[in-house]
């Protein structure tokens, strides 16, 4: 075990990947220089410009790229920067990477990974903040990954990179300083598992990526009331755990869903009707107003979720 | 006029080829009208000296991405011919088992990473492979055909500028068919024309008659060579026409008969077939290639439409590993 923050986490899975296997390289802007978040800080001394690509301002091409060179066998890393500018290369995830495969008949495997760093952070405003895995759960041929501590960033980035598959991958901008244990020399983590944060018998509280923590602080309001929380960070949002989720609502027969993407049209949504189509129990969901993320500080509250908020939707519940 | 450097048994393997390319085209086309083929078929007549011309310099290694137009490009390629028309009538036994159609076309066995549905999308993915080529120390070269209506994408300028900043082995041939779907290409487009373009970003670039398959092979020939050599990407425009209306189904009302009528006179199957007889090739060996021609492709429509619709199980194959068996 290693204490190191979030953005540490991943760092190091990237250089692990990149050892192990040479077929893995990463290309985006920035990256020589540690990347805009130091995320990929000394692994071009590492590992040369040639697996380390500094790209030109062209995310259409850095995706299209990678989609064509995923196909010939290489095994690309894409840095988006931020997830808003990914929507740059909408065509080429969605299109290409997602499809190929399929409408090729098997031919055209796609095994990239494109991290598309989320959420809302430091006052970025309408387009550095958003939160869009749902868009791409949509989408079949992806995989989507939404990784809430630095042991799941170095283990959920490690298993991205050895998937066969396009994997969007969603760091939260907010989590990369956050400290905790990374197991040292653990195989990677199961895409599709989810993780128990806490269990408990009164209610299910289905989240993921920051919203765990904010969660977790509200299973501990919660429990301080008596009220036993069954926390479940999700982790993998396509495909997601129903066994898991089911499994625990069928035992509370109440299931909270929370994220910090907009409600409306959310991924909270198709947890809420799966668990209320399959149990015929309670469900509800907790998400953004459906607004551009704004600016000043009390604007940018009006989108986010308190722990008091999840402890009241919870207790509406019982 | 007889021709320098003529090869006549080079000119006739184009001659074949292109022959190929227009049979399977015709018999494309008529499987449309009798329902038979699916979805949206864009035909190459008129446009196949460039798809011969350009793929007779490539090795079985080598990659081509392709188009939307792209039936040409992967017979030039080396696809076979059975199972790619077994994919237009959407069977069993097709390319892409029945899953893609014309637009999808792929034969990965050969290095035909696939037709694209969407205009320019191939271009990044080109400059992609290039890319993973020359990051394992590869000598493989990536031909890239796109049209005349791709240079008004982004990924035009992105890909393009892609290739020349890492110096990637790569072939961009555009083929200039005067049209973007219904509308003249150039009442849409600034500048100069897109070999423009390509050498405002660095790329040499060569305009040429598209239609003349000797002097694209051997224009081809040379730019390949210097790829090869290391000399990163090159360019080539080749002016062309659309015989066809945009799709099976457009007869193209947007524009004079006579301009068809003149254009068709620089059919490349024609001029190709015209050197030929000038260089004393028997016009009973040239009606020889096109009987086979007619003859596979015959043979193939008859295999694709006697083979089986794919088992429905298949629609859920090849989607993902991870999830494979959650649909909802
Ligand atoms: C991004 C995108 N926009 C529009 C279309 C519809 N479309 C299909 S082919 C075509 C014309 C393309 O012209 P060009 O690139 O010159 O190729 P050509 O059809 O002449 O071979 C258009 C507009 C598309 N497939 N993709």
């Amino acid at each position: 075990m290693a204490v190191m923050t979030y953005l540490e986490a991943g760092r190091r899975a990237l250089e692990e990947e990149m050892r192990r296997d040479p077929r893995v390289w990463a290309l985006g802007e920035d990256l020589g220089r540690g990347g805009v978040f130091g995320q990929y800080k000394g692994l071009q001394e590492t590992f040369g410009p040639a697996r380390i690509v500094d790209t030109p301002i062209s995310e259409a091409a850095i995706m299209g790229a990678a989609v064509g060179a995923a196909m010939v066998g290489t095994r690309p890393v894409v840095e988006m920067r931020f997830a808003d500018f990914a929507l740059c290369a909408v065509d080429e995830l969605v299109n290409q990477a997602a499809k190929a495969r399929y409408m090729f008949g098997g031919q055209g495997r796609v095994p990239l990974v494109v991290r598309q760093p989320s959420g809302m952070w430091r006052s970025s405003a309408a387009q550095h903040s958003q939160s869009l895995e749902a868009w791409y759960a949509h989408i079949p041929g992806l995989v989507v990954v939404c990784p809430a501590t630095p042991a799941d960033n170095h283990g959920l980035l490690a298993a991205a990179i050895r998937c066969d598959d396009p994997v969007v991958y969603m760091e939260h901008k907010d989590l990369w300083g956050l400290e905790g244990e990374v197991p040292e020399g653990a195989e990677p983590t199961a895409l599709g598992k989810a993780r128990r944060v806490r269990a408990g018998g009164d209610i299910t509280i289905v989240t993921w990526s920051k919203m765990v923590h904010v969660a977790a602080e509200a299973a501990a309001m919660l429990e301080r009331d008596g009220i036993a929380a069954d926390l479940i960070d999700l982790r993998t949002i396509w495909p997601w755990d129903r066994e898991m989720v089911l499994g625990s609502a069928g035992t509370t027969r109440r299931c909270l869903v929370v994220h910090e993407a907009v409600q409306a049209g959310g991924f909270g949504a198709e947890i809420a009707a799966t668990v209320a189509e399959e149990l015929g129990v309670k469900v509800k969901r907790l998400g953004a107003p459906r607004l551009p993320v704004p600016y000043a500080p009390p604007l940018e509250e009006a989108c986010k979720i308190a722990p008091e908020r999840i402890v009241a939707a919870a207790r509406e519940m019982l | 006029m007889t021709r320098p450097n003529f090869d006549a048994a080079r000119m006739l393997g184009h001659y074949r080829t292109m022959s190929r390319i227009r049979a399977f085209e015709e018999a494309a086309e008529a499987g449309q009208k009798s329902g038979e083929v699916r979805g949206a078929v864009h035909l190459s007549i008129g446009q196949e000296a460039i798809a011969s011309g350009v793929c007779v310099n490539l090795a079985a290694a080598d990659y081509i991405v392709s188009t939307h137009r792209g039936h040409g490009h992967s017979i030039a390629k080396g696809a076979d011919v059975g199972a790619m028309m077994a994919e237009l009538y959407g069977k069993a036994g097709g390319t892409c088992r029945g899953k893609g159609g014309s637009m999808h076309i792929a034969d990965f066995t050969i290095g035909m990473l696939g037709a694209n549905g969407v205009v320019g999308a191939g271009i990044p993915i080109a400059a992609g492979a290039a890319h993973a080529v020359k990051l394992r120390g590869g000598g493989e070269v990536v031909v890239c055909f796109f049209g005349d209506g791709a240079m008004n994408r982004g990924p035009f300028l992105e890909g393009l500028n892609w290739a020349r900043i890492y110096d990637l082995p790569i072939l961009f041939v555009c083929e200039d068919n005067g049209f973007a779907a219904t509308t003249r290409t150039r009442s849409l487009s600034g500048g100069r024309g897109p070999d423009a373009r390509a050498e405002s970003l660095g790329i040499p670039a060569m305009e040429i008659d598209g239609n003349d398959v000797q002097l694209v092979d051997e224009t081809a020939s040379g730019l390949l060579s210097a790829i090869r050599a290391g000399g990163g990407p090159r360019f080539l425009l080749c002016r062309t026409y659309r015989l066809k209306g945009h799709t099976a189904h457009d007869t193209a009302p947007y524009r004079p008969a006579s301009e068809v009528e003149e254009r068709r006179r620089h059919d490349p199957i024609l001029k190709c077939r015209e050197a030929l007889l000038l260089h004393g090739v028997p016009a009973a060996e040239l009606e020889r290639v096109e009987a086979e021609a007619k003859a596979e492709v015959g043979s193939a429509v008859e295999t694709a439409r006697r083979m089986p619709w794919p088992d429905q199980s298949i629609a859920w194959e090849d989607v993902q590993d991870v999830g494979a068996a959650q649909w909802r």
